[in-house]
């Protein structure tokens, strides 16, 4: 991961960082490090907020969750990559995880992806479509198998889609 | 119940009684329908009497492992330590999904579990690690914790106890190996989640280096209903014929079968029954190839083993497989299962925390071999390979998603070796040769 990443609005990552935990995120923190006996048991939940206020796990951000964890920014570093839902990098309005693990693959779930990457005019995994709204990823089981296949589109997960209910999908996302 | 289906007449719904019905989701909607009740009476109640109502009624682990959960609960003495309980709502064992609706119709159900478990192994403090991907049932848990919160169930004088029970929603962030008890805790530590070495067993050390307890979803939502109807009730519900499994068990059904959803059966149910009458068999027009019954880590089973079978820890493993966590994945005749076993080794490297040699190059390589079977590249001494490659994965590592790789690739292999040969071109006796390389000659 490159430490010179281009945050959304184009400028440098580490200068164009506006400190996230402050006001009534800093009191929120606040009152979550009261739930566990060490500061570095609300890593996951610091960097959630973080994802969550600017769309990604920025390397500036990083170190702001650091600071306030009073943890290293490598050892921050270390654990954001182990996990697969923090973003090291700006995504698509729409962030769209297909599941094509084994029990939605013999559903057909692979078309699902592929459906995907046409109607929404990404065409290959990971990679952001030229208008910033849609980023199509394919992801390991959602847990929601018997409602093949599910599709998370940011918060949302959408049961049973099918080849034929992606259009339609699609073209309901603004 | 058979959600999203209807509740189908031989199932027995004690924990998914109340899906599909909104309004058990509120606490009021909870306790007109007898919630909080066990929870009142546990805590007027000595621990090591509850602990005993639960091993008596025969409980055993739902997550996989199938340990009784009486006997872990008195592994917990009342040592003066902080001890800890985690309930592990991690769910990503490929095929399980039944934890998915616990939390999203009776998170209530959950909450007053995790207190009663709480109570039971002598902690203050439960957490309930949600994976990240649940966004519904999160919403739903935190729901119901701040409702519980609000009216005096949980807090420092939980129900007018004078003890205290807190119980906090701490949300994973994208990773299967988290669902691994000792990952679990390290994750919730703020750490990466690599499981640890054992010993220490959580009992002794465990999250934040204190005696701790792991119990999954649907383990401490059955212990309600054991401590409200008592253990006799509980062994009631399953087959007499074996007392080692007893109760009730929710099966998540998915892949390619008429009416996938979650069914809760009494143990020592007739698999024969359950995949053809419950489920529906498999679409219309097609028959079973494969089932796979326990979520993905088990081994493979053919539609002539399940016949036989009964749907209990000892029934499945005598057919050849594990309950494991309760997920049957089925296949019909027309998939490709060098495909498909392929796919799911992918799961398992993508899912590899990598701390472990065997895991981490077993279920790289385990994968790239398979992949070149499937695409036509593979050669007879792939087979031998993948069964080599199976066994250094097997008993050797920290934690058992090495061996969960290797075990539908071994049954596979065993049961369907037929269509892996049908991949290998004849002849082929080593890897091919880039046509490049050759083009001079």
């Amino acid at each position: 991961m490159s430490l010179h990443a281009i945050a959304p609005d184009g400028q440098d990552a580490h200068e164009a960082h506006a400190p996230v935990f402050v006001g009534a995120r800093r009191t929120e923190l606040d009152e979550l490090l009261t739930r566990y006996p060490t500061k570095m048991a609300a890593l996951l939940p610091a960097l959630w907020m973080l994802q969550e206020d600017r769309g990604w796990v920025s390397p500036a951000g990083m170190n702001e969750v650091a600071s306030v964890l009073e943890l290293t920014p490598a050892y921050v570093q270390g654990v954001v990559t182990f996990y697969t839902m923090y973003h090291l990098h700006p995504v698509g309005k729409h962030f769209v995880q297909v599941c094509t693990t084994t029990p939605c693959n013999v559903c057909g779930a692979e078309d699902v992806v592929n459906a995907f990457l046409r109607e929404t005019k990404c065409g290959e995994l990971g990679v952001t479509s030229a208008d910033g709204r849609f980023t199509v990823v394919e992801v390991e089981c959602l847990g929601a198998c018997g409602f093949a296949t599910p599709v998370m589109v940011n918060d949302a997960l959408v049961e049973c889609v099918s080849v034929d209910s992606v259009q339609d999908l699609v073209a309901g996302l603004d | 119940m058979g959600y999203p289906h209807l509740s189908h007449g031989r199932e027995t719904p004690v924990i998914s009684k109340y899906f599909g019905d909104a309004e058990a989701r509120t606490l009021a909607g909870w306790q007109a329908r007898g919630g909080y009740e066990v929870l009142r009476q546990a805590l007027a109640t000595d621990p090591v009497d509850v602990q005993n109502v639960v091993k008596d009624s025969g409980l055993r682990g739902r997550g996989g492992a199938g340990f009784p959960t009486g006997v872990k609960w008195s592994f917990m003495k009342p040592d003066g330590k902080t001890h800890y309980l985690c309930i592990n709502a991690d769910e990503s064992e490929p095929g399980t999904f039944k934890d998915r609706e616990i939390m999203r119709w009776t998170p209530h159900q959950l909450v007053e579990g995790a207190a009663v478990a709480a109570h039971a192994i002598y902690a203050e403090t439960a957490y309930i690690y949600i994976r990240g991907e649940y966004t519904e049932p999160i919403a739903r848990v935190r729901e119901a914790v701040r409702e519980a919160y609000a009216a005096g169930i949980l807090g420092a004088n939980a129900m007018g106890s004078g003890k205290r029970v807190d119980v906090h929603v701490h949300k994973g962030a994208g990773a299967y190996i988290c669902g691994e008890e000792t990952a679990l805790m390290n994750s919730l530590e703020g750490r990466r989640g690599n499981p640890r070495i054992k010993p220490p067993f959580p009992a002794v050390a465990g999250l934040f280096a204190q005696p701790t307890t792991i119990n999954n979803v649907e383990t401490v939502c059955a212990a309600i209903h054991v401590l409200r109807n008592g253990a006799d009730w509980y062994k009631s519900l399953s087959s007499p014929s074996n007392p080692k499994s007893t109760g009730t068990k929710l099966f998540s059904v998915c892949g390619n079968v008429a009416r996938p959803g979650n069914y809760e059966v009494g143990m020592g149910f007739s698999m024969k029954e359950f995949l053809w009458d419950v489920c529906g068999g498999p679409p219309p027009g097609r028959s079973f190839k494969a089932i796979i019954p326990g979520g993905s880590s088990v081994p493979i089973l053919t539609p002539e083993e399940c016949e036989g079978a009964v749907m209990d820890y000892e029934g499945i493993q005598a057919a050849g497989s594990l309950l494991g966590s309760g997920g049957v994945i089925c296949f019909d005749d027309t998939q490709d299962m060098v495909r498909q076993i392929a796919r799911l080794a992918r799961f398992y490297a993508h899912e590899s925390c990598a701390q472990c040699t065997q895991c981490r190059e077993g279920t790289a390589w385990t994968t790239k071999i398979l992949e070149r079977i499937r695409d036509g590249q593979g050669t007879m001494k792939d087979l031998d390979t993948l069964l080599e490659i199976a066994d250094n994965m097997t008993g050797k590592t920290i934690c058992v998603l090495s061996d969960s790789c290797a075990t539908p690739v071994v049954s596979g292999l065993k049961k369907f070796r037929h269509e892996f040969e049908a991949k290998i071109p004849k002849n082929r006796s080593s890897v091919m040769v880039p046509s490049f390389t050759t083009a001079a000659a």
